[in-house]
């Protein structure tokens, strides 16, 4: 079932849709609309996810705007991982993981089981919270993804890719003469550029990061917010991230989650600076965390 | 906030003490354990080089064998038999090749005993006495064969004399070695006073030596001629025992591995297979021998002491070692390595494939070598599907009748000249070690080298 959101037409701008004007459908979510509508190609309804008796998500229903990123805040063990999990069927591979709601992309069920995965995750990238290299070399780390899936008609558009991707990734100049030695060998922030160069490997439709920069310099922070931004214009975005400031710099629209539950979602000015919710306010001001 | 404070420092105070306090006791407990392993470590090689050493004390003496050199005369008074048939023109290969067998039939039927006889009489002392069975009695009876095919190879040898050397009887090595008491009366010798004399005499004259035993290598087991018994036909069994194990148990055993932790769904079937696959490493050896008696040999008819029944049964021995090392080596590969494959569109398969197997694959070839070392050595099994029978001939297939090295082993272990097979046991289950070894060393040395590679 897929539920459009109904249009702001309480005059005031950004203002909020509680959670008693927009019906049962939309939970407890305070929502605030965008002034300029955007296109959205993926939806979550009512996204319930248990590991094992344990609800980590509690009803979350997230309109995901296109051409745009959003980033996804909250205190530790929010669900912020898990609602990003749900989105390239990632939870399939940790036992005892039950997702339940449903996710469309372009209208499709992500969850339907004609559904191939496979060619969900290559339409949906993932840059994991710890970074995870492929124990093969850096070249191998970046190639595999467009090898397996035949992007490349020659050896050197094969090549072109792989160093288009590193230099996008700001990693270029410091793997450059390195390509043939193992990705595992790079330095931590190394190791997630190298990750995020896999992911763009494949020119997913929508990247999912899950808090990229958290092993990074101020550096190497500001080239991957600007290769996100650079990103931002083709693909849809989710972002987790701990940092408000990067939050602000980087994303249109910011959902904040606290306690499974999804309690606010809006343009990023609005959430950061004018919230809503009660929540969402100790939140920003350091009350809750 | 205060008393916090207080609390914090008088914490850290006690700390400095307790640490301090506790220091020389943990050390004490440290050296403790690591003195236990040491000494856990010591006497474990110790217990091996025990074994080892006196595995090479007791086997070494097989490897050289009194070795006699004769001057054979192929006396044409004995050997009565005309000269070979030529090929006519016109005969066909057939019967070429059937004038040819009457005539080597011939030359089998001449007194070969008499040729050997009088060699050894010519090599003794002049006016030495011995009788025809004391003579003969020195050299081992599959000299006499030996003679006979030289001078079928070469029907030119014919009145010639020519120096010979001939393994010298098993009696006759124990004697020159003293593995039978010297100080024995005559009654309980195995060999005549005669023989005896002859054979010291012969050897402080330097016509009998100890040679390199390479029969021990080239030579299948012989009753007859216990000096000239070998280990080639058991050490083909055993490789072809090996070569099946390899080929069914380990990608049999590697599939349902991957097959079992990768793709399997977790239910109570599966749950089923898992305990009886841990079950089935628990099954005793020789379980699995007359498994293979009844499964191999009476209902699907293959041949007794045939290789390639004790090649399925060890692979079936062999299968849930692999199965369960593999199954733990690909537990231990982390999920994110996984998951990072899965991210970028992998199939499960090409995940597997790709990235756990290449990283578990160091771990999966080392279980499955130690996994053969140990069918190798096996022999419970064995002895119910009849590999402990005597087999005079190297196995041409592993359909042949054939023993096996461990099989061989058994065998020699309960031969009756125990004082000869003693040391010939010994230096059998020293090949078999340095095969075990040589594997062991391969798995370890193709370990580090594919680990070191990445
Ligand atoms: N594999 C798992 N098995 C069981 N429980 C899990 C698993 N992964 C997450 N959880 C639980 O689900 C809840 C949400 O976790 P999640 O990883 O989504 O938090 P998060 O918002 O990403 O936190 P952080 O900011 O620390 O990364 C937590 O309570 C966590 O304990
Ligand atoms: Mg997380």
């Amino acid at each position: 079932m897929t539920v459009s959101i109904p249009p702001d037409n309480t005059g005031a701008p950004h203002a909020p849709v509680s959670a008693s004007a927009a019906g049962p459908a939309y939970g407890e979510t305070v929502r605030t609309p965008d002034t300029v509508p955007r296109d959205v190609r993926l939806r979550a309804r009512h996204v319930d996810v248990f590991y094992g008796d344990k609800q980590a998500l509690f009803d979350v229903s997230l309109d995901i705007p296109e051409k745009a990123v959003t980033s996804l805040i909250g205190p530790s063990g929010c669900g912020k991982t898990t609602f990003l999990r749900c989105v390239n069927r990632m939870n399939d591979t940790i036992e005892d993981c039950r997702v339940t709601g449903e996710i469309t992309l372009d209208g499709q069920n992500i969850y339907d089981p004609s559904l191939d995965v496979v060619e969900l995750r290559s339409r949906v990238g993932m840059v994991f919270q710890k970074p995870n290299p492929f124990p093969k070399s850096v070249y191998e780390n970046v190639a595999y993804g467009p090898r397996i899936h035949g992007l490349a008609r020659s050896r050197a558009e094969l090549e072109d890719i792989v160093v288009a991707s590193l230099r996008r990734a700001g990693l270029w100049e410091e793997v450059k003469d390195r390509l043939r030695e193992p990705g595992t060998g790079l330095s931590g922030g190394q190791q997630q550029r190298l990750c995020i160069a896999r992911a763009i490997a494949v020119s997913p439709e929508v990247i999912l990061m899950d808090e990229p920069c958290s092993a990074l310099d101020p550096i190497a922070t500001a080239v991957i917010e600007e290769l996100i931004d650079e990103l931002r214009l083709l693909y849809t975005i989710i972002i987790v991230t701990h940092s408000m400031q990067q939050a602000a710099r980087v994303s249109q629209r910011t959902a904040f989650f606290h306690l499974g539950r999804l309690v606010e979602e809006g343009p990023t000015e609005v959430i950061l600076r004018h919230p809503q919710a009660k929540k969402t306010q100790d939140y920003i001001t350091g009350r809750i965390g | 906030m205060a008393d916090i404070a207080v609390d914090i420092a008088e914490l850290a105070n006690r700390r400095r003490l307790c640490v301090r306090a506790s220091l020389s006791r943990r050390h004490l407990i440290e050296r403790l354990f690591r003195a236990g392993g040491l000494t856990a470590i010591v006497i474990a090689l110790g217990l091996v080089a025990t074994l080892f050493g006196m595995m090479a004390s007791k086997g070494a003496p097989a490897f050289m064998q009194a070795t006699l050199s004769l001057d054979v005369t192929f006396d044409p008074a004995v050997i009565t038999v005309a000269p070979p048939p030529a090929r006519a023109a016109g005969q066909s290969e057939a019967d070429y090749r059937a004038a040819m067998l009457v005539w080597q039939r011939q030359v089998t039927l001449a007194n070969w005993s008499a040729i050997v006889e009088t060699a050894v009489r010519n090599a003794a002392p002049p006016g030495f006495e011995i009788d025809r069975r004391g003579a003969l009695a020195l050299v081992e009876t599959n000299e006499r064969h030996r003679l006979r095919d030289m001078f079928v190879a070469d029907p030119g040898l014919l009145g010639q004399t020519v120096r010979v050397d001939m393994l010298a009887s098993a009696n006759t090595d124990n004697w020159l070695k003293g593995t039978i008491n010297r100080a024995l009366p005559d009654s309980r010798q195995q060999l005549s006073r005669q023989t005896r004399t002859l054979a010291d005499t012969l050897l402080a004259e330097g016509k009998i030596r100890f040679a390199f035993a390479w029969h021990l290598f080239t030579n299948t087991d012989s009753r007859s001629a216990p000096a000239a018994a070998g280990l080639a036909g058991a050490f083909v069994g055993s490789l072809y025992m090996m070569l099946i194990v390899i080929a069914l148990a380990v990608p049999i055993g590697v599939a349902s591995a991957i097959y079992l932790e990768e793709f399997a769904p977790r239910h109570r079937v599966t749950d089923l297979i898992e305990v009886n696959i841990n079950n089935l490493a628990a099954v005793p050896s020789i379980v699995f021998g007359l498994l293979g008696a009844a499964v191999f040999i009476r209902y699907f008819g293959l041949p007794m002491s045939a290789p390639v029944v004790g090649g399925l049964v060890l692979t079936l021995m062999t299968l849930p070692t692999i199965i369960i090392a593999t199954r733990s080596a690909l537990r231990a590969v982390p999920l994110s390595l996984r998951q990072a494959a899965l991210a970028v569109g992998a199939s499960p398969t090409q995940t597997v494939f790709h990235h756990v197997l290449p990283v578990t694959f160091p771990a999966i070839l080392t279980s499955a070598i130690i996994g053969v070392a140990q069918a190798l050595g096996e022999t419970a099994p064995l002895l119910l599907i009849g590999m402990n029978a005597f087999v005079a001939s190297i196995p041409a297939t592993p359909f042949d009748q054939s023993s096996a090295l461990p099989a061989q082993i058994y065998l020699w272990q309960g031969n009756e000249n125990r004082n000869f097979f003693e040391a010939r046991t010994s230096a059998a289950i020293m090949v078999l070690l340095g095969l075990m070894i040589t594997l062991n060393a391969l798995a370890i040395f193709l370990r580090t080298r594919l680990e070191r590679r990445v």
